[in-house]
């Protein structure tokens, strides 16, 4: 005969569908805040709840944000003639951290995958042409990863952008930092050398 | 006597699809050993060495280890990395038609070296200067044969007699073509016009190199595209994805064209 506390049990349930959290983690975890101070508790579960209540998408760019538009869309100091084109929300921040960047962005909400059948309907593809009809962009930088979908979608936005005047960019593609040439796939080091530079 | 631990082999890489965070699992087609699925460990990390050896359309060699499921990618090497189609939109759809009729139609562990000699065959001349829709037709009939679908063309599917260069029918379900009387019996057959099986019975017994040559009407190429998709479709249950993707593009360069008018 087993004793189940019902509230114990629900909470280790909850825990286990995050991702790699299993049965035992859970089980830890929920034992942790049930020694926790109320306050650090309530903390979490009011930032949980704050997370799906505040958070939309900016009517804009499509990245997550809490307030609409967006910071970085409401921010008159950035470059608003220049679009960052990202496949997901998460991209953004490496872009940022660069420093480099002080356009504005725009989120696709994935690639386009011909083999699961993802077409441009599935992406917020439209919203980015109708914001490209707007005549003082002069510049979108496909930023899509360099993979067979994001050359996919790479290449279909500049057959869409290009004949409105628009000037498309793509990231270039060479080797990381840290990287060893004698590992370097044929690909990447045909592109590096393709695009290399005077220095 | 056990298997080796290690084993080396050629591959195409067919699919790809993420498993954990930063591993990666491919789908690839290989000579000897068929379709199979392996683990490339690491794949999604910037810098690693598998990175663009593993993508979808890639002809690589790879050294493999058993798993205790999926074996594992040890060491890979590009042999062609197939550029001029991941450079072009259309060609780049095509590539993953293809890929993705290998992919429905095979099951894992069953060799076929022919079809990955097709495979293989259809990328190269997918590569090749003012390749056109002509590679997927070839590579569909081809594909049928080397899978034991091979159309019947010769001869009426039901009664067996000579057909006659008039307007004959298609039955996906019996796997040929029905000659006028008994097509009109079937509801589920459709039309074939002479032109049509002609050219249908000259892709299937000559090499590329002649097929290429064929010029076609636009309305005959989109009829010889419904009877082998049509075909394909009823021997499979379902529509392709990578379809959608194609009428995508086609709609796109008509929307582009009328702009230009």
């Amino acid at each position: 005969m087993s004793f189940v506390i019902e509230p114990l049990a629900r909470a280790i349930e909850e825990f286990n569908k995050l991702p790699g959290i299993g049965p035992k983690s859970a089980q830890r975890l929920t034992y942790h805040l049930l020694r926790s101070s109320d306050e650090e508790a309530k903390a979490l579960a009011e930032a949980i709840l704050a997370l799906k209540e505040k958070i939309r998408l900016c009517s804009v760019c499509f990245n997550i944000t809490d307030r609409d538009p967006c910071l970085i869309c409401q921010d008159k100091e950035r470059d608003h003639t220049k679009i960052c084109v990202v496949e997901k929300p998460s991209d953004i921040l490496p872009l940022e951290r660069t420093g480099k960047y002080k356009g504005v962005y725009h989120v696709l909400h994935g690639s386009i995958s011909p083999a699961q059948g993802i077409g441009a309907e599935e992406l917020k593809v439209k919203e980015l042409l109708s914001r490209c009809q707007d005549k003082s962009v002069t510049e979108v930088i496909v930023a899509t990863n360099p993979n067979v979908e994001g050359e996919t979608t790479a290449m279909y936005l500049r057959r869409m952008i290009q004949p409105l005047g628009i000037s498309v960019s793509r990231l270039a593609r060479g080797l990381p930092f840290g990287a060893e040439l004698e590992y370097a796939d044929d690909v990447t080091l045909g592109q590096a050398l393709d695009h290399r530079q005077e220095f | 006597m056990a298997a080796p631990r290690n084993y080396q082999t050629q591959a195409i890489v067919i699919k790809q699809s993420k498993f954990g965070e930063i591993d990666k699992i491919l789908t690839i087609y290989t000579p000897e050993l068929g379709k199979l699925r392996v683990v490339a460990r690491g794949a999604c990390r910037p810098g690693s060495k598998l990175g663009g050896n593993v993508e979808p359309l890639t002809y690589s060699q790879l050294m493999l280890a058993r798993g205790r499921n999926l074996d594992i990618v040890t060491q890979s090497q590009t042999i062609d990395g197939f550029l001029t189609l991941k450079s072009d939109l259309w060609l780049l759809a095509y590539g993953l038609y293809i890929l993705e009729l290998v992919d429905s139609f095979t099951v894992e562990n069953s060799a076929n070296r022919p079809l990955f000699d097709l495979l293989l065959n259809a990328l190269h001349w997918l590569s090749q200067a003012d390749s056109n829709e002509v590679v997927l037709r070839y590579f569909e009939l081809h594909l049928l044969h080397h899978l034991g679908y091979r159309p019947e063309l010769y001869r009426c599917v039901k009664c067996n007699s000579p057909l006659k260069p008039v307007l004959n029918f298609f039955s996906s379900s019996q796997g040929g073509i029905l000659c006028p009387n008994c097509g009109q019996k079937d509801f589920f057959s459709r039309s074939l016009s002479v032109d049509a099986l002609k050219i249908l019975r000259l892709w299937q017994n000559c090499d590329y190199a002649t097929a290429r040559r064929v010029k076609l009407r636009s309305e005959l190429s989109s009829e010889l595209e419904q009877v082998l998709q049509e075909y394909i479709g009823y021997l499979l249950q379902r529509e392709l994805k990578s379809i959608a993707w194609l009428e995508e593009l086609r709609k796109m360069s008509l929307d582009n064209h009328g702009g230009e008018d």
